[in-house]
Parts: structure tokens; sequence; C-alpha cells
């Protein structure tokens, strides 16, 4: 017969001062002191969501994204091919180019401008024309210089001009920031508007001319306000001091070495001359891409029996004055309408119409690849 | 007679001594032989152990009471101050911004901000490196500050404690500090022991001082220290002590642990001294009101400090990996900068310098160019090479929660990678704490069990208050004295035992050789037979009511061959009695035939094994007196022989220990800490291996193995010999193979299919991996190889031929274990535990982690890759060089399967997303080169310098996935790609919805910005696993400071203010008002993210991980589990399914019974007998540490 006496006495070999307080003492208070707060945020308990990718949640998004792409992608195509846009390079660098005398004979000291005359035809009227998906924010045509194999985003180049002047600081006027070098100054007087942007602005003067069937040209009014973003020409470019003859403000400055006139002769109405001249504001804002186009002017509608440009024969007055050849730079004058979207761009269309196409195709794919896997694995356990 | 040379008698003479805890392999200068000697020894290898090692030549010597002396500069003594701080007030900012420096990527930033402040290369401005740099450096200058402070607070701590020194004559409180070589200290119980110290009295007879060295190998058993006849004649008193001037030499400072040569010179008189003469620091006093002692080593010359190992710089795999990571991508940089470099220098030379608007006057040729244009990408692609990274990954190591103290923040991810545990037995399996559990005197009668209720015991004066204890039968029937066999069962247990007792202040302490004696002992004093006193011959019991004296005729002490002690007692009655207690299978092959109860305590055997309990079987004889006066005879004849004692004494207690009479068994447990074999299991189902380490003996070791299931009955075990006969054939193997060295050995060491364990002690151990001796062995070697070119006898097969064959057997070694399920180290040194960390880190490649609670521990816990302390009851030292610190072991599996696995995962996950966005990021500028003829122009230079910030709150809390870093490489090319030519597309030739053309820079800039702020903060969601609001309001967040931020800085009022600074004025509000640009930015980040939820959803779906059908099942398994733990409540009993273990509870050396015979221990002070007096020298106590 077996007694088995149970004890849960305890014989500790360190006990015998009674400085511990029996074994039971060790899982006691001690211990307890030294836990972390029990909040749910320190012991990483707080309410959560465990989202887990299943076909449930993966094959309607896929479906779902597809639906919406798609739409918008034709949307997007169908407005784009509503706008109307025409481009006419008149860089001249071939010889039957009527700026083909220009592009060759130029010299930046040469007093003379050199004027070149291109003639064009739209054969359809220019007009944002209100279908179903381009909505017209305004019917007026936009006028458009562009530039190609122009590096306005060469890091250099984009730094080199001082903002403070340009906001109209006293101070940057005389003193011109180090950035500007080295068109800081000329002959000892500070360069206003400094920098290697502000010099090679675009000078070109372009000119549109409506040939009418029978002949006469006449002039379309080209609108040059309201081209700069309202930011720029309000806040960021201001004209130096209160004074409003610039001519004065701008006495002790010299002009940027590559310009025929000084800054404050860029117009005559008040209101845009000097810093806050738009072609100006325009050519500072700096292009991302060294292929761009840059607002030149604004054809505004007379009236609503015609259209902004009607269809016809047109002639590009250009006075050439800006250089492109040595760099095999090209220059474009280009006529668009605008949409909701802007201008003419088919490729966020086709984009989103193939992301959308490919998302319904993944999802057919997907619900395959589900249907034949996914049962297959919920089902199996995990090897302990 | 030492245990050493007991196995040495026993003919194993080439075989380590699994008793004997090694000597480290620390070289010391006795080890050093002269070729002559080796010359003579060589011809009789193998190498007998048995050796006494040569006379020191003293490089140490101390005079007492003589600072001066020990002051001389040849000593190069220090003070007993120790310091391990690294810096001080003055050299914290110099050194500590060199150590920082030493990091790669601080010093890469630096370069930068060099490079920045030349204005030629300059592309940002030198303060968007500068910022994040300094604020990098302080932080972590902040870190180690505050660690520094807090080592700073703990030598300050240890450094003041308080001892007597003597000084002009009066024993003076001193702080350990001022502590000095020579000094003589008085300490007084419970004290640590400040340094190194040659015990010189004490106030116990015979200047027996008992001293608890838990610190030092982990057994918490006390051992004796003991003053020399002399010194403890001589020195009692104040004014002797100060009169003390003796002259000691010894060795030099080492870390042997186990030895100390040295001569006292006294009055012209030379004394040896050896180690049981010394105190070492780390040790505590124990039962010793007072010592005296004089300080031999001080501070960092003390064995323990010695012992301690370097505390080296802790670095995570992934910390590693990081780094080479951060080297391939700064290789990729260099590679990345060249190609735009060279393509600046073309587009310069076809493109750039014709272009008359781009003129800067400075005429630099287009290669010269192209160089400063690669140093400018450099800059301008810094981002690549992540400097917030390492703050981030602080940032994530601090942000995160352990259960315990995490004395450091920069390896939890590690946590998650473990593979190897390498853990202290006692205080860290075990509890430390023994426990009579169980007792089974066979009884003639019936037994009604009545539990439920504690017994009272105030019947018993003597009774310990804090037993309980729950059979009141058993209580009853001692009480009513009506079953002999149970009293005679407690009767065995308060005589036959070697534990000395202490009356103080009406209590008695009782102080055992080991726990599971004293177990005993305070078991049968509980039941009311009470061991009161003992003298040299006698000893006293109350038994129940009454004092009895018993006659001690002879004590058979325990060793472990015997397994077994006896003691001969003549009762006052004239009857003499053997008591023997035991393993059971000893004594079953002792037993009388006619011995009852075989059957029945077999039973309870087998029940007490199946709870791995420790058991004992007890028994007795009576002897006549002519039998035993036969018997006295032969005794005192081999106890005075002079060769091989030892084994002629076994011989004589062989014979009398026959026809034994069974009484009982009793039961010990050597409690396990909580949990402790549910955790091993459960790390054992995470692959991860744990090894056990432990000084403890052989037999001990196995036990507890197999009690917390690390050991299991359908394992094969296998010991040193048999592995060191694996090992030697491998080499044979390897030696004949010609082809051996080049190729490596595949097949596996054990080929059944069972499991195996290893045990294997610290001797073997040393033998296995040729550490013994080294400098011989390098001299035999040189030897050898001399011999060896005369004569063509093969190499000894027990010793290498060359450090490469050195290399291949520790790694085989390593191979082999690594096939057991289980290793257990046992009798190992902590130099020994280091070293086979070590040796696993270097083979394996693995992730080691150490955990203990003793200072024997510490050298194991700075060696393996995470160190973890318990704060238990062997001190603090452990703790104080951990990296992780908490009570119980069973934390480990919180810590390492829940907080490792989660901290490593979301390491992982946020390094990935971590490379990928910074590719995404910088890889945009790296395509927007090739359209701004390689100028590196920034998208957005002061976003840039925001947004990395910016979500940074994202990413905490999130988890994180670290697969590859080229995955995420080429995510962030794509997802770069995708950013950067949608927008391209997108923008080339159009205008915005009012004519004005948005195809200006910033514009450009703000649409790929928000896109790249969008696709990564949704990718981020993806990864989420686990959403809380804290996740949600990071993303959201993120994106709304984003956005707010960005309207901030493009807002007209900032602008006024700083005009040059932030020109970016209305573009924002300018390019965001436009529908054709947001849906630029949505067809942006739905090509960036469906393409990853596709391959996401594929992988889930058709390589579904373990985690993913964990999460898709999530509720099911709760389910399952709250019934599997239903299930639980009910343990299964299997009767007899594991093999039964005879502990014999003697578990960590013989008793004290040669102290008890020699009579050195007992309180009165014997009359000096002369004959007694000698004889006390003669018996070494060497076994005892």
């Amino acid at each position: 017969m077996v007694i088995t006496a149970m004890m849960a006495s305890s014989y500790s070999a360190k006990e015998e001062d009674g400085h511990h307080s029996g074994s039971a003492g060790l899982g006691g208070t001690a211990i307890r002191t030294r836990k972390p707060d029990n909040t749910a945020f320190k012991q990483q308990r707080l309410p959560a969501w465990q989202p887990i990718l299943t076909a449930g949640t993966v094959l309607p998004a896929f479906f779902v994204i597809g639906l919406i792409f798609i739409p918008i992608g034709i949307g997007l195509y169908v407005t784009s091919n509503n706008i109307k846009e025409f481009e006419i390079d008149y860089t001249g660098t071939d010889m039957s180019s009527p700026c083909f005398n220009c592009s060759q004979s130029f010299s930046w000291n040469s007093t003379t401008p050199c004027k070149c005359i291109l003639s064009f035809s739209l054969d359809q009227p220019f007009e944002c024309q209100l279908t179903a998906l381009s909505l017209c924010p305004q019917s007026n045509v936009f006028m458009y210089y562009g530039l190609s194999n122009f590096y306005q985003n060469h890091r250099r180049y984009v730094k080199s001009r001082d903002d403070s002047q340009l906001n109209g600081d006293e101070r940057s006027l005389k003193e011109p920031s180090k950035e500007c070098e080295p068109y800081r100054t000329n002959e000892n007087k500070p360069i206003a508007p400094c920098g290697a942007i502000a010099n090679s602005m675009f000078n070109d003067t372009l000119d549109l001319f409506y040939i009418d069937p029978n002949g006469t040209k006449t002039q379309i009014p080209l609108i040059k306000k309201g081209i700069a973003w309202w930011t720029d020409k309000h806040v960021k470019f201001r004209n130096p001091g209160s004074n409003p003859n610039l001519t004065a403000v701008f006495k002790e400055t010299a002009k940027p070495v590559n310009w025929r006139k000084p800054v404050y002769e860029l117009d005559t109405d008040p209101e845009n001359n000097g810093f806050i001249n738009e072609d100006f504001i325009v050519w500072m804002r700096t292009a991302a891409l060294p292929t761009f186009r840059k607002l030149y002017r604004i054809i505004q509608k007379k009236n609503n029996m015609t259209p902004t440009l009607p269809r016809g024969n047109y002639s590009l007055e250009v006075i050439y004055n800006y250089p492109v050849r040595s760099f095999e730079g090209r220059k474009r004058m280009i006529l668009s309408t605008i949409s909701w979207m802007g201008g003419k761009n088919p490729f966020l269309g086709i984009a989103y119409i193939t992301v959308g196409s490919i998302c319904f195709f993944l999802g057919v794919v997907l619900l395959f690849i589900h249907h034949k896997y996914g049962n297959r694995n919920n089902n199996s356990d995990i090897p302990n | 007679m030492s245990a050493r040379a007991r196995a040495a008698s026993q003919g194993s003479l080439e075989e380590p001594d699994d008793e004997v805890v090694p000597y480290s392999d620390d070289e010391t200068d006795d080890e050093l032989q002269s070729e002559d000697d080796l010359d003579r020894s060589e011809d009789q290898l193998p190498e007998p152990e048995t050796r006494p090692p040569p006379a020191a030549e003293p490089g140490w010597s101390v005079r007492a009471n003589d600072r001066e002396y020990c002051n001389q500069p040849q000593f190069k003594k220090k003070s007993n101050a120790i310091k391990t701080y690294k810096y001080n007030f003055f050299t914290f900012l110099p050194l500590n911004l060199y150590e920082q420096f030493k990091r790669a990527a601080n010093l890469y930033f630096l370069c930068l901000l060099i490079l920045q402040i030349i204005p030629q290369i300059s592309t940002l401005p030198w303060y968007t490196t500068l910022v994040p740099l300094v604020l990098v450096l302080g932080i972590t200058a902040i870190k180690d500050l505050v660690d520094d402070l807090a080592r700073h607070r703990m030598d300050k701590e240890i450094n003041n404690r308080k001892c007597d020194v003597l000084q002009n004559g009066r024993f003076v409180e001193t702080r350990w500090m001022h502590l000095q070589v020579g000094d003589v200290v008085r300490l007084k119980k419970n004290d640590f022991i400040p340094a190194d110290i040659l015990l010189l009295s004490s106030s116990n007879p015979n200047s027996l001082c008992y001293v608890e060295t838990a610190e030092l190998d982990g057994e918490t058993n006390l051992k004796f220290k003991m003053g020399l006849k002399v010194t403890d004649e001589r020195l009692q008193e104040e004014n002797q002590l100060a009169q003390f001037n003796a002259l000691v030499m010894c060795e030099e400072p080492n870390n042997r642990l186990d030895k100390f040569v040295g001569t006292m010179i006294w009055d012209a008189q030379s004394y040896a001294l050896d180690l049981d003469n010394m105190l070492l620091r780390g040790c505590k006093i124990r039962n010793t009101d007072e010592c005296h002692g004089l300080v031999i080593f001080a501070g960092n010359d003390t064995k323990i400090m010695r012992n301690g190992g370097k505390t080296r710089f802790k670095r995570t795999l992934i910390d590693k990996l990081m780094n080479y990571m951060v080297y391939t991508i700064f290789v990729l940089l260099v590679l990345i900068c060249a190609g735009l470099a060279i393509g600046h220098t073309y587009w310069y030379e076809s493109i750039g310098s014709k272009a008359w608007y781009l003129y800067d006057g400075l005429g630099y040729t287009s290669s010269y160019r192209g160089f400063l244009s690669f140093w400018g990408y450099i800059i301008i692609l810094n981002t690549m090479v992540p400097i917030s990274l390492y703050v981030s990954v602080e940032v994530i190591r601090l942000g995160q929660n352990t259960p315990a103290k995490a004395r450091t923040t920069t390896l939890n991810e590690q946590l998650g990678q473990i593979e190897y545990i390498f853990s202290d037995k006692t205080g860290t399996l075990t509890q430390n704490i023994m426990a009579f559990k169980k007792c089974d005197p066979t009884s003639a009668d019936g037994v009604v069990l009545d539990r439920g209720k504690n017994v009272d015991f105030s019947w018993n004066k003597y009774a310990d208050k804090k037993f309980q204890f729950e059979d009141n039968f058993l209580i009853s029937s001692i009480r009513s004295k009506k079953d002999p066999q149970i009293l005679e069962f407690f009767k065995l247990l308060s005589l036959c035992h070697t534990v000395m007792v202490e009356q103080k202040e009406d209590e008695l302490v009782y102080q055992a050789a080991s726990p599971d004696e004293g177990a005993l002992v305070t078991a049968a004093r509980n039941f009311g037979f009470v061991f009161l006193s003992r003298t040299q011959d006698t000893i006293t019991i109350m038994e129940m009511d009454h004092e009895e004296t018993y006659e001690v005729l002879a004590l058979l002490d325990f060793n472990s061959d015997r397994k077994r002690m006896s003691v001969i007692l003549r009762f006052p009655d004239g009857k003499i009695r053997l008591y023997c207690k035991g393993a059971d299978t000893v004594i079953y092959q002792r037993l009388d035939p006619n011995s009852r109860n075989k059957e029945t305590t077999q039973e309870a055997l087998d029940i007490f094994a199946n709870e791995t309990l420790r058991t004992l079987c007890l028994c007795y004889k009576d002897i006549s007196q002519g039998e035993y006066e036969a018997w006295s005879q032969k005794h005192q004849e081999a106890s005075v022989s002079m060769v091989n004692r030892e084994e002629a004494l076994d011989v004589v207690y062989e014979e009398i220990e026959q026809n034994l009479l069974l009484i009982g068994a009793t039961a010990i447990e050597d409690k396990l800490q909580d949990g402790v074999p549910e955790t091993i299991a459960k790390l054992a189902k995470a692959d991860i291996k744990i090894w056990v380490l432990t000084g403890d003996k052989k037999e001990t070791a196995e036990n507890i193995g197999y009690s917390c299931q690390l050991l299991t009955d359908d394992m094969k075990i296998h010991y040193g010999e048999d592995v060191n006969v694996q090992l030697r054939n491998r080499q044979t193997q390897r030696r004949n193979d010609p082809q051996g060295r080049s190729k490596k050995l595949k097949e596996k060491f054990f080929t059944e299919t069972s499991k195996n364990a290893l045990i294997i002690t610290g001797g073997w151990l040393n033998e296995i991996l040729y550490e013994k001796k080294k400098k011989r062995r390098r001299l035999r070697l040189k030897k050898l190889r001399k011999r060896h070119t005369n004569s063509t006898s093969a190499p000894d097969s027990s010793q290498p031929v060359d450090d490469w064959e050195k290399e291949k057997r520790q790694e085989d070694f390593v191979d082999m274990a690594c096939e057991c399920s289980a290793v257990i180290c046992c009798r190992v040194t902590p130099k020994q535990k280091a070293n086979v960390v070590s040796l696993v880190k270097r083979y394996k490649k693995a992730v080691t982690l150490s955990i203990g609670d003793g200072a024997n521990d510490v050298n194991m816990i700075k060696t393996a890759d995470i160190g973890v302390g318990i704060s238990g009851q062997e001190g603090m030292q452990a703790v104080m060089s951990s990296d992780y610190a908490f009570a119980q072991f069973r934390y480990l599996e919180r810590l390492l399967l829940v907080h490792g696995r989660w901290s490593y995962i979301r390491m992982c996950k946020f390094l990935r997303y971590f490379f990928y966005k910074n590719f995404a990021f910088t890889l945009v500028h790296f395509w927007f080169s090739f359209f701004n003829g390689f100028s590196s122009q920034d998208v957005n230079d002061k976003l840039s310098l925001r947004f990395p910030k910016l979500y940074l709150p994202g990413q905490q809390g999130t988890l994180f996935n670290y697969k590859n870093f080229f995955i995420s490489l080429f995510h962030g090319i794509f997802t770069s790609l995708m950013i950067f030519f949608i927008p391209y597309g997108a923008f080339l030739q159009t205008m915005g919805q009012d004519g004005e053309a948005p195809s200006d820079y910033q514009s450009f800039a703000v649409v790929a910005a928000s896109s790249l702020i969008i696709t990564v903060n949704l990718q981020i969601s993806l990864n989420t696993s686990y959403w809380t609001f804290v996740n949600c309001f990071a993303v959201l967040g993120s994106i709304a400071i984003y956005f707010g931020i960005m309207f901030d800085i493009h807002s007209a009022g900032i602008h006024v203010i700083f005009p040059t600074t932030f020109t970016f004025t209305g573009a924002a509000s300018n390019a965001l008002r436009q529908p054709y640009l947001w849906l630029t930015i949505i067809l942006t980040v739905g090509i960036c993210l469906l393409p990853v939820i596709c391959i996401q959803f594929l992988y889930q779906t058709i390589w579904p991980s373990v985690g993913d059908k964990v999460q898709r099942n999530r509720k099911k398994y709760e389910l399952e589990d709250d019934e599997e733990e239903r299930k639980k409540k009910k343990p299964a009993f299997q009767r007899g399914g594991r093999s039964r273990r005879s502990a014999y509870a003697f578990s960590h050396s013989r008793g004290y019974a040669d102290l008890i015979a020699s009579g050195r221990s007992i309180r009165q002070r014997p009359r000096v007998r002369p004959e007694l007096r000698e004889s006390i020298r003669e018996v070494p106590q060497a076994e005892n540490i």
C-alpha cells in the first residue's frame, strides 16, 4: 500500500536567514511591479481590423476599377479628339521655309528685326464645341509658342534667378543674388531681371492675320493679358518700389545682356510692364521638359455669330529674334481650343482605357485562378 | 583524495572525469613546459591527468598591511574600483562621435556634407544633410549617454559598498573602491566578498568560512573555505591582525576559478596556499558571523572579473544585412551617378555647350562638368542611401514593447530569428528550491487518504511555519506511533545525512551540502523527528517528544559511484543499526531477498518518476556487535591505507551495505520554474533548439533534462565517450581520404531514425574540442611534426595534426550536436559555456540566445547574439550584462514567439518598404535626368526635404516583411517609372483647362510628389495586416499632412516673407484645381498598386503561407484553442510510461562527512588533540569547488 503524502512545502537552500519570504513570494509583488502597464496600446492589443486579400474583396475591386476606368478613358479620349489644335513650325531650318533667311542670318547685334511670313489654313472653325463630353469652360482660342530641345529644366539654369528681386525687393535689385552669375552684373550695374532664365527670354513677336476668301488681311486681335497665373502676377512678381515711373526705378540697373529693350520697356501698359509683364512671367515659369509650350496670346470670341477662328486661310507674321539653330532647337506656333480636361492629349484617355481593360481582364483571370486553387488551399490544414 | 585522483585510480587514465569542472583553457605560465619535459612525456601518451602542476613561478607578491610595498610600480596593481562605463564627462563627446562615425552611414553623410559645401558641386543646400545628420547623431548620443549613465550608477553602487578594512591598527569602514591589495579586511555574514581574499581567520571553529558561490558557478549549496592553521591560531584579534606582516607570493592574476597556487611567508616559515584558503570576489559569506582576510587580487584582477569576457557591441542579423544593403546601394549609387555623369558629359558635348542660354561663363570642359555632375548626383541621389533608415529603425525599436525589461532596444527584431537557445540550469530552468514532495513509507495498514485539509503542526514546536501538508493520515499515524515503519522512515531521514545544524535564536538552521538533503532533513523535522545537534561521533534528534542521542560509529559518505550514503549508529539501547539512503538501482541490488515491500515501493517509485521527481530509497540493517567489530577493523585499515585509500574504503563500505531492508522511498522535486516544460515544448515546435549548459553534475543535469521534457524516453542519449568515438572515426575517415581536406563530409552522424540527445561534460568537451592545454599541445605538435618527417608513424588520433583539423573537429562536433534534439553540457566553466555558444555561432551561422541568471552565465550572455538575464536569486550580474531581463524562463516563450516574431516581421516589412520608398522616390530623379540634360534637377527640393519625415508616422506600428532587397528595388524602380512617366505622358504637349500650360516643372513636381505620397501610403495600407485606429490615423494623417504642408508652403503668404526660399507660390492650388491632373494622379496610383494587389492575391491563392492560412482561418483556430484549453484540464496519468530515474538526491557534491568526521565544524571547540590537528591538512577539500 502506498501512502502518498502531498506536501506543498518547500525547502530552499537559501532561506536559512529568512531573506526570502518563501517560494510563494517569488511570484509575488516583486514581479508584478516589473510588468509594463497593462494598457491596450502597450500590450499591442488595440481594437483592430485585419483585412485579408480574399477573393471576395479583390475580384470585385478589379471589376469595379475596370468598369470605372474604361468610361473615364473613353471620355478623356473623345474629349481630347474633339479639341482642335493646329501647330506650325517656323524654325526655318529648311531652305523652303520662309524663315530660313532669318534663321540663317541671325546675329545678336543686328538692330533691324528680321520678319518672315508663314501662311496656313484651318480646315475647321476653331472654337470649343459643346458636346456631351467636352464641357467648354471658354470658347476662346489659345495661342502658344513651343520650343523643343530647350532645356529650361537644366539645374543651373533653373536656379539662375533671384526671386527676391522679382518680388520687388529693392536691395536685391541693387545687389542680385549670386545664383544669377554670370548674368548678375553688366558694366558694374546690376542686371534687372538677373539670371540666365530672364536673359534667355523668348522674344519673337507673333502676329496672326485672317485672309478673307477675297484676299483682304485682317489682323486678329491677340490679348496679352490673363496668360499668367494669378498668383504669379499678383504675388510672386512685383515691380520694385511704389514709384509708378519704372524708368526711374530701374535707372541704376542694366538690361539683361541678350535683351534688346530694358525691362521697363516691355509694354506700354503700366499694368503689364517691368517684372509684371505677363510674357516675362510666363517665361519665368520654367518648363519641366525640354519640349514645352507656353501660352502666348488669347484670341477672344467676338460674337456668337462667328466662330472664334473661322475656317480659312491665315498668315503668321513672325519677327524672328530668337535663335535656336545653334542647339538644334525648334520653334512652333500652336493654336488650340480648350476643354474641361485642358488641351489635346490622347495619352491619358488611352492609358485609362488600357488600364481599365487590363483590370477587367485580370479580374477574369483571377476569378479563374481562385476557382481553381482557392478552395483547395482553404481546406488544407497547417502542419504543426 | 580528490575525485580526479579517484577516477585515475579506477583506470580511466585518458578519459576525462565527469565529476570535475575542467580547467578553462586560459594559458597560464605553469602550463608551459620545456622541450625536455615534452620529450619525456611524449613517450607516455596519453598524458595522465594526474600530473601535479609544477610549482608556479610566483609573479605576484603581496605583503599584508603594507600598502607601500604593494603599490610598487612593477606589480601594476590596480585599486579595487571596477569600471564598466565607457565615457566620462570630458571624453563623452569625442569618443562618442568617434564611435558613431565608425558607422559607415554616418561617415557617408559627413562626406556628403563636405561635398555640399563645395559650391561647384552643391545641388542641394548644405543644411538638407546637416539637419538630419545632427539629428541622428544627437539621438544616438543621447541614447548612449543614458546607457552609460546607468553603467556609471551601477559601478558607483558597487564601488561604494562598504566593508571593514584594517587601517592603523583599527578596523575602519571603507568603500570597496578604496580597498587595496595587501589590506586586511573583515567581512560579516551575508556580505559580498569585495575582492579575491586570502582567508585568515573566522569566528567559526578552525577558521571555517561558508561561502555561497552562486555568482561564480551557479551552484547554490554552500562551500566551505578554511584558513590556515597558523593564521587561525594567531590572527583572531584586531591587534594580532594589525601585527600581521606576512608576504604572500602567488600566481599572476588569471581567470581560473578552480585554481590558486601561492605561498605565504610569515616569520621565516613558509606555508602553501591553495584555493581552499581563498574567498573569491562575487561570493557571499554565509553562516559565518565574521571572518578576516587579506586582499590578494583587487578590482579587475579578480578571478571573476577576469572571467567576464569582453563586452562587445551586438548587432542583429538585420543590422548586418542592412549594412550590406547600404553598401550595395552605395555601389549602385556610384554606378548610377557615373552613368549619369557620362550622360551629362555626352549631352553637354552635343547640346549643352551649344545652348547659348545655358552659358555660365565658367568655361569648364565637358568632361570636367561630367566630373562635377557626378558629385552633384551623389548628393542629389543621397536619399537612396537612407540616413533616416537608421533613425527610423531606432524609432521603431524604441516604439516596441517587450513584456519585460529590455535593456537594449537594438536587438528586438533579432528575437524573431533565434535558432539556438543556450540555457543555464540552476535558477533559470529550475527555481533552485528543493521540495520534499512525496514519500512512501510502506506500511502494512490500509491507507485512507484524507486530503484537502492542512495539517496542524502546532504540536511540533520545531515545525517550520512555512510547511503545508495535506495528508492527515500520515501525521496521525506518526503521532499515534502505531506504525513503526513510518516512524523508522522519518527517523532515518533525521539521522542519515551529513547536514550540519546551527542554533540561532531558538531556531534551527540546517546547513546541507546539497539542497536535496536539506529538504529531506527539514521534512523529517516537520514530521516530528527533529535533528538537533551533532558532535564528531554523536547525533541528537528529537523523536516526537523526547530527545535521543545516538552514537555515530561510521559515516559512509556519498560519492557519485556509490550513489548512496549510510550511517552506522549505536542506539541508546546498544543495538547497532545501519541506515542507508540511495538511488533505487543501487539499493535494490543490495536488498535482502526477504525484504518486504519491494513491489509496492517499486510502484511508488514509478509514480514518482512519472512526475519527474527525484527519488531515493531508504533502508536499514541491523548489525550485530561482532559483525560490526569485524567490519570496523577493516574499515580502520582501509582508512589509514596510504595507496588507493578511496578505493579501499569503497570496498569496505560495499561489504557492510548488504542485505538491506527496505523502508520506503522519498521523492524530491527540483522545482522547475513555472511553465518550463511547456515553454520548451513550444520553442521546440518553433524549431528552436535548446542547449542546457550548466555547472551541475551530469546526473542532476540529466534529471532536469527529463523533468523539463527536454529529454524524453524515446531519445537515445549519447555521452562524451560515444561522441568522442564518433568524432574520431570521422576524423580518421577524413585523414584516410586524400581529398578529404577539400570536400565536406555530408553524411549524418546518427543514422537511426530515433531522436538523439547529447549529454557531455566539461572534461569531455575539452577533450573533444582539443581545447586542453593549448600551449603544450602546440609544442607537442611541433614535436610531432618533427617526428612525423622522420618516421611514418600514424598521427595520434586523439590529437589534431594542425589547426585545420582542430577546426574540422569542432565543426564536426557542432554538426553532430545539431543533429540531436537536445544537448546538455554539464560541469562546464563559464568560459566553456561561452565557447560552446561561439562555436555554434561560428559554424552554424545561426542566431543564438543565451539565458541565465548567475555571474557564471555572464560570459555566455555576452557572447550570444542575444543575452537574456533572469533576475532571479543569483544576483544581478547576469542582468547587468544582458540585453533583456525578466523574472522567469517561461517569459522567453512570449518574448520570442510573440514579440520577437512581431518585431522581426515588422522590421523586415519596414525595411523592404523603406528601400522601396527610397528607390521610388530617388529614381524619379533618375528618370527626370534623361529629360533635363542630366543636370540633376531636383523634382521638388523643398518637398523632398520634408516628406521622408511625413510618413514616418505611417510606418510606426505597421507590419513589414523582408523577403529580399531586390524585390523592393525592382518594385521601387517600377513605381518610380510609373510616377515619372505617367505624368510625363499626360503632360507632354498639353495645357490646362484655363489655357495655361501645366507643363511647368512646379506643377509637374506637385503631381509626381502627390502621386508618390498617395502611392506609398496606400502601399503601406496594403502591407498593413493589422489595422488599428493608430494606423488609420497615421496613413490618412500622413496624406493630409502632406497636402496641408504643401498648400502651406505654396501659399502666397509665405512667399512674401521668404521669396527666395519658397518659390512654389500657387503651384499646388493652380495644379490641383485641374481635374486632368487629378486623373493623372489617380491613374498613376492605380498603375502602381494594382500589380501589387494582383501579385499578393495570386501568392495567397496559389502559394499561401502559414501565416496567410492562420489569418484566413483565424476564427476557426481560436475556437479550437479554446477547446484544447478545456481538454487540457485533465492530465492523463500514464502508468509506467516513463522510465524511472533514480536520481540520487545528493546532487551537487559529496556530503560533509569528512568535515564531520574530522570534528572541525562542531560548535564546541574540540580540545586540541595533536593527532587530529595533523589530519586536518591531509584531507583535501578541493572537490567542493
